[in-house]
């Protein structure tokens, strides 16, 4: 059964919310999505470059309490 | 009855919580209120940073190493038989002996390890210094390497973020040394789409890239490495020729800690600031076995010890908290073989490097030296 897995990178400077996206989905099965909260603005526009780019699938990019949650779905 | 405090791993992290301890709780280890004990995996205790320096000659693998039970207080015993089972429920450790161990307050300190057998033909084709074999190989490598096609690769997670910007510089300045740079090419891969997860780091590694002629292939995420035709592809479908193939393999963290349903990859699920195990108020987690957002690295481990320390020894001594973890992390960057430059930052404030120089770098060769009073926890 797909799971979702949450990953708090909120003040994430090193190595950084997409880095901790991707060491996730690593240990993530195949439809599981994974939740990234990230203070970095710029994960808004890099973690959705780096979805396509892979070929996972985005879930959604939402704005709220100070951090964006990303979500993603495990494709491959 | 005493208070037994269980530290599990004997690496950087789980000896200064522990050398830090006995000097927080002299009075109680004396009068035999609290006790401390260690259990580990080896006898000897390996300075990792090190390993870096190993290829390229300028670092002997006896300065690596030392007794562990050299460097731990001689309060601590130290048990060489690694964790096998750790049950939170009914506070027990079990060891590979089959030997249990009960605890008041328990530190998971068993770190990470390097996962190269996880990547189709990586354990084969490439060459990695994250060991002491690795930088063996890697070391004989570069003394039969006359020039080529050399592919750093990064692959995520990974401890030491630095490491691998470092490893390719020095690199360059070796083969520059050796008289074969003319000869070669250097072409560093990262998974995401820039050159370092820190964006401050990344934006100053492009121009010092450029100066050196180093390429770049980012959004690079290794699928598989075919020894027998010498390439490495990504699940970009983007295959490069190599000649030299050095890897930061991916990490996962021990076995014992998936084993014992702590957390996925092997990474133990931790509370940000008190550096507790989510759902317990008596196991720490320190060092690369956290799941944190932060570098894997020795002084994060480092920090977050001496903050582990405090509230330990100030729960038992006076049954309240001392204070938080603020998420600081500091890490020199070797910029080549004679050049150096430095990052810290915390939860709330972000890196800015400096400009290298070799002052910097002679400060990182000190400290390979003064890494020993750090773990003595006097550092």
């Amino acid at each position: 059964m797909a799971e979702r897995h949450k990953v708090d990178a909120r003040g994430a400077f090193c190595p950084g919310p997409l880095m901790e996206l991707i060491a996730t989905l690593r240990h993530s099965q195949i439809g599981d999505e994974v939740e990234v909260w990230s203070t970095d603005k710029g994960s808004a526009t890099d973690i959705p470059e780096w979805v396509k780019k892979v070929r996972h699938e985005l879930v959604s990019v939402n704005q709220g309490n100070g951090y964006w949650s990303i979500v993603v779905r495990k494709a491959k | 009855m005493a208070k037994k405090i269980l530290i599990v791993g004997g690496g950087l992290a789980g000896t200064i919580v522990a050398n830090g301890l006995c000097r927080q709780l002299r009075d109680e280890l004396a009068k035999g209120s609290v006790s401390i004990s260690m259990l580990g995996a080896t006898e000897t205790h390996m300075y990792q940073p090190g390993l870096l320096y190993v290829p390229f000659g300028r670092m002997r693998e006896s300065e690596l190493f030392r007794d562990q039970r050299k460097v731990l207080d001689r309060r601590v015993p130290y048990v060489v038989d690694p964790a096998k089972h750790i049950d939170v429920d009914k506070k027990q450790v079990l060891t590979a002996s089959g030997k249990s161990y009960s605890y008041d307050f328990l530190v998971i300190a068993t770190g990470s390890r390097i996962r190269p057998d996880t990547i189709p033909g990586m354990a084969e084709g490439a060459h990695w210094f994250y060991d002491l074999e690795g930088a063996r190989k890697m070391r004989d490598a570069l003394q039969q390497f006359q020039g080529g096609r050399v592919v750093v690769n990064v692959n995520a997670p990974h401890k030491c973020p630095v490491a691998p910007l470092e490893i390719t510089f020095m690199l360059r300045d070796h083969l520059a040394a050796k008289g074969v740079l003319d000869k070669s090419e250097i072409t560093y891969t990262y998974p995401i789409g820039r050159l370092h997860g820190l964006e401050p780091v990344a934006h100053w590694a492009v121009p010092e890239f450029e100066r050196y002629g180093i390429k770049s292939e980012i959004f690079f995420n290794t699928k598989s490495v075919d020894p027998k035709a010498k390439t490495i592809t990504s699940e970009e479908e983007t295959t490069l020729p190599y000649d030299l193939l050095v890897t930061i393999p991916p990490h996962t963290g021990q076995q014992v800690i998936t084993d014992s349903n702590l957390g996925k990859g092997g990474w133990v699920a931790t509370e940000r600031n008190t550096l507790l195990r989510e759902g317990s108020d008596n196991v720490f987690v320190v060092g690369d076995t956290t799941n944190l957002p932060i570098s894997k690295a020795g002084s994060t481990a480092h920090f977050e010890a001496d903050t582990i320390v405090d509230n330990l020894s100030s729960l038992i001594k006076e049954d309240r908290w001392a204070r938080h973890y603020d998420g600081k992390v500091f890490c020199f960057v070797e910029t080549g073989l004679d050049s150096g430059t430095y990052v810290w930052f915390n939860y709330l404030t972000p890196p800015n490097p400096g400009p290298p120089s070799q002052m910097i770098h002679w400060f990182k060769l000190a400290y390979n030296r003064l890494y020993w009073l750090s773990a003595r926890g006097l550092l």
